[in-house]
């Protein structure tokens, strides 16, 4: 989530580090393998963009427990976003990379943090686009409620209550240079 | 990163980071034109007016897939089916489209600065899609993306662009859009044909064209129109040909594997020999594909922009 | 009715005064001009035509004294170059509120070209034109002549009749005489009335559907350019006629360097020809077309730094003797079109002296006796306009107080001209007419 511009945020705690964070990612692998008995037939589609980062550690994961390669897309949500042209500037259309059908596999949508639930459901109005997959399921690093819509994750990294005020920021070594998701809080609110 | 404007009337006006944004976002919108079911729900509910005064096949339907692409509503207006043959005035006309609540007006006019009479005047947004010898923005930047894509940078390259430079709206908006990225260009045709004051464009302009395609990694051919700018340019459409069409001879001697460009329609055998049209190194069709993404990537970026109440 | 107009700075060119001086005017008439202070030390006796001999003039009991203290006091501007519109298009202008939009600009004459609907090819139109400015009742109205039939280019005017009528002077104005030999045989014939041929030159197959300078601007633009060699070809043909026929030749609206080179060449040599140039042509470029809006389209096109240069310098030396505005009304709807489709040219008789005192004055180019030279002196000479452009005893009391350091800004809705196609407008000038008096008759005032 890229935060605000102009809004004074402060840092009010740390919630995962590099460890904890692997660790959960680690037991996510896990579970997806028991729930889809298997990964026959699997794909990870990660959302732009700390979703592909993610998806391509859990692929990392899974290689290491059932030695298969789960293959990685990469899904940009921009353009099946509900708030375009709403209000201010239009958000920066990234690429989707998918190099393979979608086609009755069984899909986890990979993203780092699931909030009111928008983006999931623009994920899946797109996913939905590109083919019909046999299954979807969902798999985050951070549930920190607040849905707005009937969505929930098949896969939680980790729950954190949270404030509508605050924002959780997950930070990754490939995007950021640091693995730690935090939870920063507006200055005004103290 | 954002379009800092409500219209897109010339290249002129664009800054660098502005072109670039237009070229990603038409790079992102690409894989769409790759899917079974070619359409997203970015502009669900927007409506695009392709106002016509000026025949044209490519970029009409070419704007009218972008357009659908992106779930707008697209509707065309064309000078023989509008009141336009009635003498209604340009502005009337925008004023009566304005009523109408479009979110887009692509406007294609004989007359340079048309577009920016209703840009001027009306909410919706105005894509300049040619005005006269003027500019021709969506044009110069299909073909920027299309030499990225082929050769993976701008910066650094050199283009020559040959033909009749002084009536092209296509060679006008290029030469600035390549200029803002550094490629270098160069320009010939005729004499008759030349700008007066080339250095105004911030070109080189000669009169032999082998000279202008020698060292180029592009070279961009314009059709020759004669029965636009009437007898007294050209001869024959046949010594032009002889003089300044490329053949296969030519592109021998130019740089090996210089690719080929050409804004279309072709007049195959007057400005370019088929042989070459055809050729492995000609980028004709990849231009028009190209074309649908950077429509699409501009309706998307026009159509978020603040609006201004006027 | 007597009026005196006191304390002001009185500059009459043609009598070499530049003083600070009373006018005194009677019936119309300049009856003194003279030392401060009522009926004291007043120079030169009255000439006047109508009551020769040794009249005691004096400045007792005016009907209205007129405070000029600060300002400026000249012979009433003339502008050579005025577009109507009536009769045919008063939509766009009438006789009377051209009238009144010149009474306002500090012109106390002009000349109304003759390409109206119908055109001004005789008499009876010169005539009804002669009327309504009577009963409009502003300022004098010097009606121009056809050259050709018609305007048309083919068969001469009949001159003679238009001279009669009041004609002061011929042209086609609007279009060229494409016709080398019609025009040979217009100035041949106009040596008969010793009238000048007002020549707007431009060479039609040169100019083709051009609407902008055909210069850098022209070619960023992509608007079809006008070469200036479309003028001074033209230039440079007249001339030559006029030297072969010996008529007199004033070229109109000067636009090209080359234009001025050929004029300067010519008179150098002796030929009767002199020219006039528009404030928007000494001022603008075409750079003002940049932003395509049509207050900036006219024809002659605005042109580039070297042709104002050059039409400066002219206008300095002499080589260029008149300021004339080219006031071209044209409706709203008409330019509010696109480039290629609007109608050439801007109104100008109501910012011609603030424009010319702000950007010629002001900046040390011109002084204020060689700007009254070139919009009264020199037109009344050259139209042989009697009484006119002189302060002497016994002139017509046409006379505009102006201000050269009231600052104001072109408003729109100020403007008297029924048309408001000026590029000008929302300019801030320096020096502005605060007094217009015709015939002894104040037709405008500035409060």
């Amino acid at each position: 989530m890229p935060s605000e511009a102009a809004m004074q945020v402060h840092e009010k705690a740390q919630i995962m580090d590099a460890t904890t964070i692997q660790r959960a990612l680690t037991r996510v692998a896990h579970e997806i393998v028991e729930k889809n008995k298997g990964t026959a037939n699997l794909v990870l589609i990660g959302l732009r963009s700390r979703g592909v980062d993610l998806a391509r550690r859990l692929s990392q994961c899974l290689k290491q427990i059932e030695g298969v390669d789960v293959p990685v897309g990469a899904l940009d949500i921009t353009l099946y976003r509900d708030d375009l042209g709403k209000a201010g500037r239009q958000p920066a259309v990234r690429k989707t990379e998918i190099p393979f059908s979608v086609e009755k596999k069984r899909v986890v949508l990979v993203d780092d943090v699931l909030y009111t639930g928008r983006t999931t459901r623009a994920a899946l109005d797109g996913l939905m686009d590109l083919g019909r997959p046999a299954v979807i399921q969902l798999a985050v690093l951070v549930d920190r409620g607040h849905r707005e819509l009937p969505i929930r994750a098949d896969y939680v990294g980790k729950n954190i209550p949270t404030a509508k005020t605050e924002q959780v920021q997950v930070m990754l070594q490939e995007e950021d240079g640091v693995d730690r998701v935090v939870i920063l809080k507006n200055t005004d609110d103290q | 990163m954002t379009l800092k404007r409500k219209d897109l009337l010339t290249i002129r006006e664009l800054e660098p980071e502005e072109i670039f944004l237009i070229l990603e976002t038409a790079d992102s919108m690409k894989e769409i034109a790759s899917r079974e079911i070619k359409k997203v729900p970015a502009l669900r509910g927007k409506t695009v007016i392709n106002l016509f005064y000026e025949p044209s096949t490519r970029t009409r339907t070419s704007f009218e897939i972008a357009g659908k692409w992106l779930s707008a509503d697209v509707v065309n207006i064309s000078t023989s089916a509008s009141s336009v043959t009635k003498g209604e005035s340009l502005l009337d006309t925008g004023k009566t489209l304005q009523a109408m609540h479009p979110d887009v007006v692509v406007i294609r006019h004989p007359v340079p600065g048309a577009p920016k009479i209703l840009a001027d005047r009306l909410q919706a947004s105005i894509i300049n899609a040619g005005d006269g010898a003027h500019e021709h923005p969506t044009q110069a930047l299909l073909d920027l993306f299309t030499i990225r894509e082929r050769l993976g940078r701008l910066e650094g390259l050199k283009v020559a662009i040959v033909g009749d430079i002084s009536h092209s709206r296509v060679a006008r908006s290029n030469i600035q859009a390549m200029r803002k990225v550094g490629i270098e260009v160069r320009v010939a045709g005729p004499a008759t044909l030349l700008p007066r004051f080339p250095e105004q464009l911030g070109v080189e302009a000669t009169t032999d064209v082998e000279d202008a395609i020698a060292d180029a990694d592009v070279i961009m051919m314009l059709r020759i129109q004669r029965e636009r700018h009437g007898p007294t340019m050209l001869p024959s459409l046949r010594e032009y040909s002889r003089l300044f069409g490329l053949t296969v001879e030519r592109v021998k001697k130019a740089k090996e594997g210089v690719l080929i460009m050409h804004p279309g329609p072709i007049n195959r055998g007057v400005e370019i020999a088929p042989e070459v049209a055809d050729g492995p190194y000609s980028l004709i069709l990849d231009q028009v594909t190209n074309g649908v993404a950077i429509r699409m990537g501009l309706l998307y970026l026009l159509t978020g922009g603040q609006r201004t109440e006027r | 009715m007597r009026l005196l107009i006191t304390g002001g700075r009185v500059i009459d060119p043609a009598n070499g005064v530049d003083d600070i001086l009373d006018v005194l005017v009677e019936e119309g008439q300049i009856l003194q001009v003279g030392r401060e202070g009522q009926g004291s030390g007043v120079r030169g006796q009255g000439k006047k035509n109508k009551k020769p001999g040794n009249q005691e003039p004096s400045t007792t009991n005016p009907d209205r004294v007129i405070d000029a203290t600060g300002k400026i006091v000249i012979p009433g501007l003339i502008d050579m170059h005025v577009h109507l519109r009536e009769p045919g298009r008063e939509d766009e202008e009438t006789i009377a509120s051209g009238s009144a939009a010149a009474a306002r600009g500090g012109f106390t004459s002009i000349c109304c070209m003759p390409n109206t609907e119908p055109v001004n090819d005789t008499a009876s139109v010169s005539e009804y034109i002669r009327e309504l400015a009577q009963k409009a009742g502003r300022v004098n109205i010097f009606p121009i002549g056809c050259i050709s039939k018609g305007e048309r280019g083919q068969e001469l005017a009949e001159i003679g009749e238009l001279v009669a009528a009041g004609c002061v002077g011929f042209s086609d104005d609007g279009k060229p005489v494409a016709d080398a030999e019609l025009m040979r045989r217009a100035m041949e014939y106009a040596t008969m009335f010793d009238v000048p041929l007002l020549p707007h030159c431009e060479d039609p197959s040169l100019s083709a559907g051009g609407v902008m300078h055909e210069g850098r601007v022209s070619t960023e633009l992509g608007l079809k350019g006008i070469p200036s060699a479309a003028e001074a070809v033209m230039v440079g043909r007249d001339i030559l006629l006029s030297e072969y026929t010996g008529a007199r030749l004033h070229i109109c609206h000067v636009s090209a360097a080359e234009s001025v080179r050929l004029i300067r060449e010519a008179r150098a040599r002796g030929v009767r020809v002199s020219g006039e140039a528009t404030p928007h042509h000494l001022i603008l470029t075409d750079e003002a077309v940049r932003g395509f809006h049509t207050n900036t389209k006219m024809n002659p096109p605005l042109r580039a730094a070297e042709d104002i240069t050059a039409l400066r310098e002219a206008l300095i030396d002499g080589t260029i003797e008149v300021i004339a505005t080219d006031h071209a009304p044209h409706a709203r709807s008409e330019k509010e079109m696109e480039f290629d489709y609007a109608p050439f040219g801007i109104i100008g008789l109501e910012t011609a002296l603030g424009l010319i005192l702000t950007e010629l004055y002001h900046s040390r180019l011109l002084t204020l006796p060689m700007i009254v030279e070139r919009m009264a002196v020199n037109p009344a000479r050259i139209l042989k306009l009697k009484h006119k452009g002189t302060l002497a005893p016994g002139a017509d009391a046409d006379i505009t107080v102006l201000d050269p350091d009231r600052e104001w800004t072109v408003e729109e809705r100020e403007l008297q001209s029924k048309s408001k196609n000026s590029p000008f407008i929302g300019w801030k000038l320096k020096g502005k007419p605060v007094m217009t008096i015709v015939a002894g008759q104040v037709v405008w005032e500035t409060t």
